[in-house]
């Protein structure tokens, strides 16, 4: 119960962690189940429409639902802590956003057993998503979905958005923030400005397929390219966002363990801010084969290859900061060290993709596969582990076993090159991506083959991950608060995991890397900006649940509207839209009662303050 | 900074390398690795191009991070703190100003291509019109020129410009055949594309649809076949003539009255779905059932007859999710269905 009416950014973070690890473990088996498929030629494992269900669920499911909310968890669990603030700025909206995410992602996994799984591929492109061919709920329950899953998004994007600009410590500038709350501030602004398209685009989709609605009906002057525009201006920026956050886990970890400060910080923020603004102008770039003719072809691959620039500088400035350093591999970097390479293999192909002329052989085949899943996975997820390891410490105040992380990261990267590297061959060599199996003799079997076999040794990975987490559990919680005894950021001034309130004095910041400067001043720790107080705390509540799950309710009313149940009460409750007014009347009520109800929270007092940590 | 001359000079092998590499991979007729016409292989030249300068950047990366990591590491009882650097104005100037070059080293036959391969053929007196249309899950040939429609088998004549109009009658496909040229969309009416490519040589090349079109989108496949003017003329003129019937009068009827509601032969029969004229000398059936006797690489064939009789026993069981009834639940019998096949089989066109 504790967890469902939680405000604390920590235990928040924590709920993310959970679900994301839950969707990311149902996206895995996804892939599993797709490579078991595509092992040898003309394999009847599953069928083709079993088969599309896979693809376009595993790759939803990845993009939306396995990775955001890793992300979201680190986010929530780091930067109130990095910028030395107590919490975040909206805790109500922080915990709104966790429940609308989770609602949304099971409403959508939701269709595996009901109505039939989304088939039209993670870009749903119409009219193949129409219904006129995609026959099943699977596509409604895509649109539905991720409308609810999204919402949950853009309300974390606004409410990191607040946090960064008025929450940080005195002293703490825009330039002296740590590299991962300026990439996470910069991902937060994408957000902002990436998912109201897609919503749109999803609601356009919805009133096409529940109300009849022509917006991408050709015959009625509707246009599917209309479709592709709206999807990509928020796809293409959303894999931005995405890696952002990595590259800021990353500049994080190869400073802490090269024992320097990170290098170029300046030019840094720079690059991402750079890397976000071009991220927008892009989109068209998956859209080379669409038809827009040369002029917007050649102008979109030059704006394409510019990103180079910006990924260059800061790929350099990795190297630059471990030279001249003291490199410890731990697990942590481990990963941030595997990164760099991985990532660059990813950057590469990216700058041949967007060279619209070859892109006319490279689209749409498993060279693309390879390509996004070099950004994704080797880039982001490998981010991902290397931040997750790094902050294990601080968020559960226990050290995650190194020899399991060890064994979890070679695992890991030698499955990964081996699915990954061989793709590159594959789309070039003539095969096309989302085929459930291919004619023998073409020259794809033997490739295919060692692709999955690469999958299941990443799956082995993220088990030993999982037996990791499960044996460091059962450990005595005794993480130091700088267990890495290198930490440079203010997370690592506290206890670990830190007390529900954070700070006890609001620390007083005279740098970038500010536990790291007043460390080199011989200092303990951080001078307080205030003296010891009372200290404000917001109520834990239910309602941010409630409202989910009306929104939940709601969904599910609104597409099972012209259904026919065989049955005459179930007809009767759908097809009035009885349902959705239910599911509406449950969250705009919850609505009414925050209203009207206030609640200025509980003041924790100087007398009760002690350095205990959440429980976890 | 190296000199631009010595640069060109480590360009160069690495260039010639990575062609040797390259051209080795996948089948002829297949790879977009192994360009049989002049679109895919300046395709394949961008792909060089692209790949050797992005080896070097992996050169050089992987150099440095391998100097820094073996280099770098923090030896036993090393505790004093090294050096805290904010930067290096030049350093970071440096590693802006070469990737803008080596960007703009591909930008260049980047825009050059985009606009050579956007051109429309489509006006030329010299080039073969072909209206590409795509179905679930088939593609349709049309000549206008010619007033001859065929499916599945694109034939052209070798060196000369095909000018492609690319629509489609239902869903998105993309039009695509690796060692000729890259891929078009074919997009719904009001976006239709244009496209074009050209065979320098005979041979049978493969294509594929390579846009997400529903369950058989992998069974999507067509051949282009590329033949002499000469073969391509006769071929016209064997399309154009009147179509052949079944001889048994009972077989001919059936024909006509199931199959030709939907398909045509000659001039008979309806637009709905796949041409079958000159259907047995065709590379395949429903494009996944190969054909014996073909032309191009040996694989796992089966005579035409026995292809169409797999097809026509249960359409849905070769290529789910297809538009064709099932001929059995249109009343046709196991002798009826036998004789159609047969009839199809021998339905050969000579070019």
């Amino acid at each position: 119960m504790d967890w469902l009416t939680t405000v604390d950014h920590k235990k928040i973070a924590i709920l993310y962690l959970v679900a994301g690890a839950l969707f990311f473990g149902i996206g895995g088996i996804e892939a599993l189940l797709i490579r078991v498929q595509l092992a040898k030629p003309m394999n009847d494992f599953v069928t083709a429409q079993q088969f599309n269900e896979l693809i376009t669920m595993h790759g939803t499911t990845m993009i939306f639902l396995g990775v955001m909310p890793v992300i979201f968890a680190l986010m929530n669990a780091v930067i109130p802590l990095q910028i030395g603030a107590r919490d975040v700025a909206f805790p109500f909206l922080n915990s709104l956003g966790f429940w609308t995410f989770l609602f949304g992602g099971l409403l959508l996994n939701l269709s595996w057993f009901i109505g039939g799984a989304p088939d039209a591929g993670w870009t749903a492109y119409t009219p193949l998503s129409s219904t006129e061919y995609s026959l099943t709920h699977g596509v409604d329950f895509y649109t539905i979905g991720l409308q609810i899953a999204g919402l949950g998004t853009l309300i974390g994007g606004i409410n990191f958005l607040a946090t960064i600009i008025t929450m940080r410590a005195p002293g703490m500038s825009y330039m002296r923030m740590p590299m991962f709350t300026w990439t996470s501030f910069v991902t937060s602004a994408m957000i902002l400005f990436a998912f109201p398209a897609v919503t749109v685009g999803l609601v356009l989709l919805t009133f096409d397929r529940i109300l009849g609605a022509n917006f991408f009906n050709v015959s009625a002057g509707g246009n599917p390219v209309l479709w592709q525009h709206i999807f990509w201006i928020f796809g293409h920026p959303e894999v931005y966002i995405l890696i952002l956050p990595a590259f800021g886990m990353i500049s994080e970890v190869v400073s802490t363990f090269s024992r320097k400060r990170l290098f170029g910080y300046s030019s840094m923020v720079f690059a991402t801010i750079l890397i976000a603004f071009l991220g927008f102008m892009v989109w068209a770039h998956h859209m080379f084969t669409t038809g827009l003719g040369p002029v917007a072809n050649a102008l979109f691959s030059i704006a394409t290859m510019l990103i180079a620039v910006p990924t260059g500088i800061k790929i350099f400035n990795w190297l630059f900061t471990m030279w001249g350093g003291q490199i410890r591999f731990t697990t942590p970097n481990l990963f941030a060290v595997g990164f760099i390479p991985t990532f660059v293999m990813g950057g590469v192909t990216g700058v041949m993709l967007a060279s619209a002329p070859a892109d006319y052989q490279y689209h749409d085949t498993y060279f693309v596969v390879a390509h996004f899943h070099y950004v994704i996975v080797g880039g982001l997820v490998l981010g991902l582990f290397a931040g997750l390891h790094y902050w294990w410490p601080k968020m559960f105040g226990r050290m995650l076993s190194e020899k399991l992380g060890k064994l979890e990261f070679w695992t890991f990267i030698i499955g990964f090159h081996m699915t990954f590297f061989v793709q590159h061959f594959l789309g070039l060599i003539g095969m096309q991506r989302r085929v459930f199996t291919y004619l023998p003799n073409q020259g794809f079997d033997l490739m295919n083959l060692i692709s999955t076999i690469g999958a299941f040794l990443m799956g082995v990975g993220v088990i030993v991950f999982l037996i990791n987490i499960g044996i460091t559990a059962a450990k005595p919680r005794n993480a130091s608060n700088d267990p890495w005894e290198d930490g440079r950021t203010l997370e690592w001034t506290m206890p670990s995991p830190p007390p529900e309130y954070n700070f006890k004095q609001i620390p007083l910041v005279r740098g970038l890397d500010a536990f790291w400067k007043e460390k080199m001043a011989g200092n303990k720790e951080m001078t307080p900006a205030e003296p010891v107080g009372s200290i404000h705390m917001p109520s834990p509540t239910i309602l941010p649940f409630i409202m989910s799950v009306g929104l939940f309710i709601a969904g599910l009313g609104f597409m099972f509207t012209s259904d026919d149940f065989g049955n005459s009460f179930m007809n009767f409750i759908f097809s009035n839209y009885i349902v959705t007014g239910i599911g509406l009347a449950i969250t705009f009520g919850s609505m009414l009662v925050r209203s009207l109800y206030d609640d200025h929270g509980w003041h924790i007092e100087p007398s009760e303050l002690n350095e205990k940590g959440v429980k976890a | 900074m190296m000199k631009p001359g010595k640069a060109f000079k480590r360009l160069v092998p690495l260039f010639l390398g990575i062609s040797l590499l390259l051209s080795a991979c996948g089948r002829e007729d297949l790879s977009a690795l192994r360009p049989q016409g002049p679109v895919a292989e300046g395709q394949f030249g961008l792909i060089k191009l692209a790949i050797s300068i992005m080896v070097g950047v992996m050169i050089v990366v992987f150099g440095i991070a391998a100097y820094v990591l073996i280099r770098f590491r923090r030896k036993p009882g090393q505790n004093e703190v090294p050096k805290q650097v904010e930067g290096s104005f030049k350093l970071e100037v440096l590693w802006t100003a070469i990737p803008l070059v080596l960007v703009l080293i591909l930008a260049v036959p980047t825009v050059q291509k985009v606009f050579a391969f956007g051109e429309d053929y489509s006006k030329d007196k010299n080039a073969v019109k072909v209206n590409v249309t795509s179905h679930l899950f088939w593609w349709e040939f049309s000549y206008p020129d010619y007033g001859v429609t065929t499916a599945q088998d694109l034939i052209i004549p070798t060196g000369k410009k095909i000018a492609l109009q690319l629509r489609t009658a239902d869903v998105l496909h993309s039009f695509w055949v690796p060692s000729l040229a890259g891929k078009t969309d074919t997009n719904t009416d009001g976006t239709v594309n244009k496209a074009w490519l050209e065979a320098s040589k005979e041979g049978v090349y493969l294509g594929k649809c390579a846009e997400l079109c529903g369950p058989s989108h992998a069974f999507m496949e067509f051949k282009v076949k590329a033949v002499s003017d000469e073969s391509f003329k006769k071929w016209i003129e064997a399309m154009k003539a009147p179509a052949v019937l079944p001889e048994d009068p009972a077989v001919a009827e059936v024909f006509k009255s199931q199959c030709l509601t939907c398909h045509a032969v000659g001039d008979q029969g309806g637009p709905a779905a796949p041409n079958l004229t000159g259907i047995g000398s065709r590379e395949s059936v429903a494009s996944i059932l190969l054909n014996e006797g073909a032309s191009g690489k040996p694989g796992d064939r089966k005579p035409v007859k026995d292809n169409l009789v797999e097809w026509l026993e249960d359409p849905q069981a070769v290529k789910p999710g297809n538009k064709m009834p099932a001929p059995k639940d249109l009343g046709l019998t196991d002798d009826q269905i036998e004789a159609i096949a047969q009839y199809l089989a021998d339905y050969k066109l000579s070019y």
